[in-house]
């Protein structure tokens, strides 16, 4: 075994520092195989050493919360002695190296986070971002990406309903790919990760092991005493295959009672896996890596304990089940083997050919752990600007047919229809509305879930962005008539080590926890993604909300498409015409400057929770929520979903008639009503600003008097500019 | 009536079949693994969509040459009834109870879109419940999907009557706008729309239930 040195610790992404703790840690030097189980243990992907003391501040709990942050993913109570189980992860850095691969096993990786748990899952969604369209590498990257993330869903059967996809120069060098996943369970059938009962077999089952996405491919394989696998592409490869074998086998498996703890092997693989099992039950985890399935010859403890080789599990189970549960994965040709044991000795020990070759006391390994307070400077607010400081356009149609067309709100139907997203037979809100909705099977009820975030608001002001962020995914689910239940999130940042790019981090966490606060809505799982730089050019400040609503009667519920003509529309909640950060500004104005529109909490629950009340009585025919591109975009989303027009006529109480189409205030809403009357007084008594806008009908979106453009055209050219983009080679 | 759905490792519409037939047919079909070499006595042989073994080597393949389909075949051959949906259109191509083959779009991408057909027969125990000529909607999810077959089978195809339904906006590049087909006797049809999703207004139509009441009324 070679000598630790500091080359050897640098390489392994550790400072000085953070090696001293470990030899503290150890109370000796570890030797190679020990120092990488450090390090990935320890890495900002597993320890969170930067984010961890400001997580802390996101409220965990409702009393429908059955299990928050920490585990594989977290828990709902949906009623009926049902669970829904969620996560989001992102898998940023590699689908910018290999974008197929890369998302696929994002897709790979958030599954089985969300089965391990006992979960079926039920539904995929995704949040993506990408450079500007003009940059050579975009096409590449959003084909190929899309292509990933349908070749894993689609064959695993798991519907993907949903998603958002953004552009923007920032993530030129850096995208994000953000998949989460949906899964129900029985509450009495869910599985955790604690290991116990000394003695109890340690069972590997799945994949077997290659020498593929090992942390530390670029050490100088002299030091490991390795030949040259350093070339290996270090993205994992990913077999959906495999992965919906493995899903069947595990939900086979749970039926019975024979698992005592399980746990996927995501990032680290086996490392990561029987250290959090290990910790989580406080006991030992013994493993013989001979025992190990392996693809390849000549693995090393090193290559072994560091592979992050897809689609594999890990599990104990009670003295004696092994003959049951190696039939059944036998049954779905997939590997099974007894690798280890449960000790008391609170240790991990890797026993490779007769020989020890790592003991690690787990207590120190995942305790001591750095907890970084990384100074942060707050970003400096900028000025509100009002209406007059925008250009007016020629005309409102003419600004709304050129915004439609802009690479943000243009339809992005070539992207969902390329994902199976009515496998399973429960999509009875397909993508393209403002949350999925699936039905959960065999009942009435339903979940609505979105996904969402405005980055340039983030950027221009962290804390409001993060309230923004978590209130439109509140938004999103309400406008289906569903009750926002919680969510998950993937906060993607820059580089943390710069006070700016952590001053980001820690404002959008505040915004997050105050809107989670007021509107009941707490995190129950997520992900850090740091370092998202290249060149020193950081990504815009995005911290991606996965939402999860549910609605109890799905006969009750609304989509974005006016249901009929001859209805009222009406407008619900304040309009100021706030243009400061909207896409208004900065596509047709070409600016990117000014305060975000701020989000009032106890509005947004009041007028929200009227909307909700209106859908659930029938009273609403029809909801969209007003965001990106203001409320002109949202009623003309309800046109071309419905082919319906709509004549407008509406008080702007003194706003330029611009910014009462295109201003992006926040915590509205558009509905359309056959009892306006009824609509007005409910608002009134809830204390709710709400006035009729327009009335629904014919095949012309009529802005004005002299104003109009009828609904074809505008379909056409919303629908056209992402076909087309991709059209050229 | 006594249905069966056949499942091999990948399939992911078992489910999906399963609980349109036992909704429209009111019974719960047998779920048959595809490792058995032996079938229950059944009256309808349901082969559904997915990926079955992942799609590798080629759409269907491996799936044609499990063992349940040694029996699957000699019962088609003695006028079982077999449906085909997506990917076991593929599979029953592979295993030569209909002609030609499923080619990768054209577009070379995965396409989930709901798509108008035309009934092209009612003459059929498939298709029974509806007219000929009608215009239905059904869902289609695939990436080969892409039906070829040679100029002088595409005839004896046409000729014969064999297709079942046709593409009105052709969403894979299949020839003669095929999306699916009968077998000469037509106690087999394969086709790529999947008729189990449009079994109720909440997922988008209910086209698709007259297939199974088709089934129902001939069973």
């Amino acid at each position: 075994m070679s000598a630790i040195t500091p080359e050897i610790v640098a390489e392994h992404g550790l400072n000085p520092d953070e090696y001293d703790r470990i030899v503290n840690a150890m109370g000796r030097e570890p030797n190679i195989t020990e120092l990488g189980i450090f390090s990935v243990m320890w890495s900002e992907h597993c320890s969170y050493k930067s984010s961890r003391r400001h997580l802390r501040k996101l409220p965990t709990e409702a009393p429908w919360v059955i299990c928050g942050p920490g585990e594989n993913a977290g828990i709902i109570d949906i009623g009926d002695g049902q669970a829904a189980i969620f996560k989001m992860e992102s898998h940023n850095h590699p689908s910018f190296i290999e974008p197929y691969q890369g998302a696929a096993t994002g897709v790979g990786g958030i599954l089985r986070d969300v089965f391990t748990m006992g979960a079926r899952p039920v539904a995929n969604l995704n949040a993506l971002r990408f450079g500007s369209p003009d940059h050579p590498k975009t096409r590449h990257l959003l084909s190929g990406v899309v292509a990933g993330i349908g070749g894993y869903g689609n064959c695993v059967g798991v519907p993907t309903i949903g998603g958002e996809c953004d552009f923007h120069p920032a993530y030129n060098g850096n995208i994000l790919v953000n998949a989460m996943t949906v899964g129900i369970a029985d509450t009495d059938k869910i599985f955790y990760s604690a290991a116990a009962g000394i003695g109890n077999p340690v069972i590997y089952v799945g994949s077997k092991t290659g020498r593929d996405g090992i942390h530390g491919a670029t050490m100088a394989s002299a030091e490991f005493g390795e030949n040259s696998e350093e070339k290996r592409p270090t993205v994992q490869v990913g077999d959906p295959f495999t992965e919906k074998l493995l899903i069947e086998a595990c939900l086979e498996l749970m039926a019975t009672d024979a698992i005592v703890a399980i746990q996927d092997m995501g990032a680290a693989g086996l490392t990561s896996s029987s250290v959090e099992m290990g910790s989580k039950g406080e006991v030992g985890i013994e493993l013989d890596l001979d025992n190990v399935p392996q693809r390849e010859t000549g693995m090393t403890p090193y290559e072994m304990m560091l592979s992050e080789s897809q689609e594999r599990m890990l599990m104990v189970l009670k003295p004696g089940r092994e003959p049951e549960a190696m039939a059944i994965f036998r049954k779905w040709d997939l590997d099974f083997a007894v690798i280890g044991k449960v000790t008391d000795t609170r240790h991990l020990v890797l026993k490779h050919k007769g020989e020890i070759v790592a003991d690690i006391p787990l207590g120190p390994l995942v305790d001591d752990a750095p907890n970084y307070d990384r100074p942060h400077e707050e970003t400096e607010k900028q000025d509100v600007l009002g209406p007059d400081s925008f250009t007016a356009p020629e005309s409102n149609a003419d600004a709304l047919r050129e915004l439609l067309a802009t690479p943000d709100l243009a339809s992005k139907r070539w992207i969902w229809q390329q994902y199976d997203h009515m496998v399973m037979g429960d999509t009875i809100g397909r993508p393209g509305g403002d949350a999925g909705v699936v039905r959960v099977h065999g009942t009435q009820k339903a979940l609505a879930i979105t996904t969402d975030c405005t980055p340039r608001y983030c950027k221009a002001d962290p804390v409001e962005g993060g309230r923004q962020a978590v209130a439109e995914t509140w938004r999103n689910i309400t406008a289906t008539g569903a009750i926002p239940l919680a969510i998950t999130n993937c906060l993607n940042f820059g580089n943390p080590e710069k006070p700016i790019i952590m001053g980001q981090f820690v404002g959008c966490i505040e915004g997050m926890a105050e809107a989670c606060l007021a509107l009941d809505y707490p995190v129950i799982s997520g992900n850090v993604s740091l370092y998202n730089e290249t060149n020193g050019q950081a990504i815009l400040p995005t911290p991606a909300i996965g939402g999860v609503g549910i609605l109890t009667n799905y006969e009750q519920r609304a989509s974005i498409a006016f249901a009929a003509e001859g209805e009222t529309i009406v407008l619900i909640g304040d309009t100021e015409g706030h243009l400061g950060q909207s896409l208004y500004a900065r596509e047709l104005c070409g600016r990117e400057d000014g305060a975000p529109p701020p989000v009032n909490l106890s509005a947004e629950r009041r007028n929200g929770d009227l909307v909700r009340g209106l859908i659930l009585t029938g009273v609403a025919t029809s909801c969209h929520d007003v965001s990106g591109g203001g409320l002109l975009v949202a009623i003309a989303d309800m046109a071309m979903a419905s082919r319906i027009g709509a004549v407008l006529d509406y008080d702007r109480g003194g706003v330029p008639s611009y910014a009462f189409l295109f201003g992006e205030d926040q915590g509205r809403y558009v509905i359309t009503t056959n009892s306006p009357e009824l609509v007005l007084e409910q608002a009134a008594v809830d204390g709710v600003n709400a006035s009729v806008i327009g009335v629904t009908g014919g095949a012309t979106l009529k802005i004005s008097e002299f104003d109009s453009i009828s609904v074809a055209e505008l379909t056409q050219v919303h629908e056209g500019w992402l076909p087309a983009y991709m059209a050229i080679p | 009536m006594k249905p069966a759905v056949i499942v091999f490792p990948a399939s992911n519409c078992d489910r999906d079949a399963a609980v349109a037939i036992e909704k429209i047919c009111g019974v719960k079909p047998l779920m048959v693994w595809h490792g058995d070499s032996t079938l229950p006595d059944v009256d309808l042989i349901v082969i559904p969509g997915g990926f079955s073994f992942g799609d590798y080597l080629r759409c269907g393949a491996m799936a044609a040459r499990s063992p349940v389909m040694r029996e699957v075949v000699a019962r088609a051959n003695n006028g079982t009834p077999v449906l085909g949906i997506c990917n076991g259109f593929q599979v029953l191509t592979e295993a030569g109870l209909l002609p030609g083959a499923l080619m990768m779009n054209a577009h070379l991408k995965f396409v989930c879109k709901d798509v108008a057909l035309k009934v092209e027969s009612n003459q059929s125990m498939f298709t029974s419940a509806y007219q000929t000529g009608e215009i239905v909607t059904y869902t289609v999810a695939h990436h080969e999907g892409n039906y070829f077959a040679d100029d002088a089978t595409l005839d004896q195809i046409e000729q014969n009557g064999q297709v079942a339904f046709r593409y009105l906006d052709n969403p894979n590049g299949a020839r003669n706008d095929i999306a699916g087909i009968f077998n000469k006797e037509r106690n087999v049809l394969g086709l790529m729309p999947h008729p189990e999703r449009m079994i109720e207004r909440d997922l988008g139509g209910d086209d698709g239930a007259r297939m199974f009441e088709s089934l129902v009324a001939s069973l």
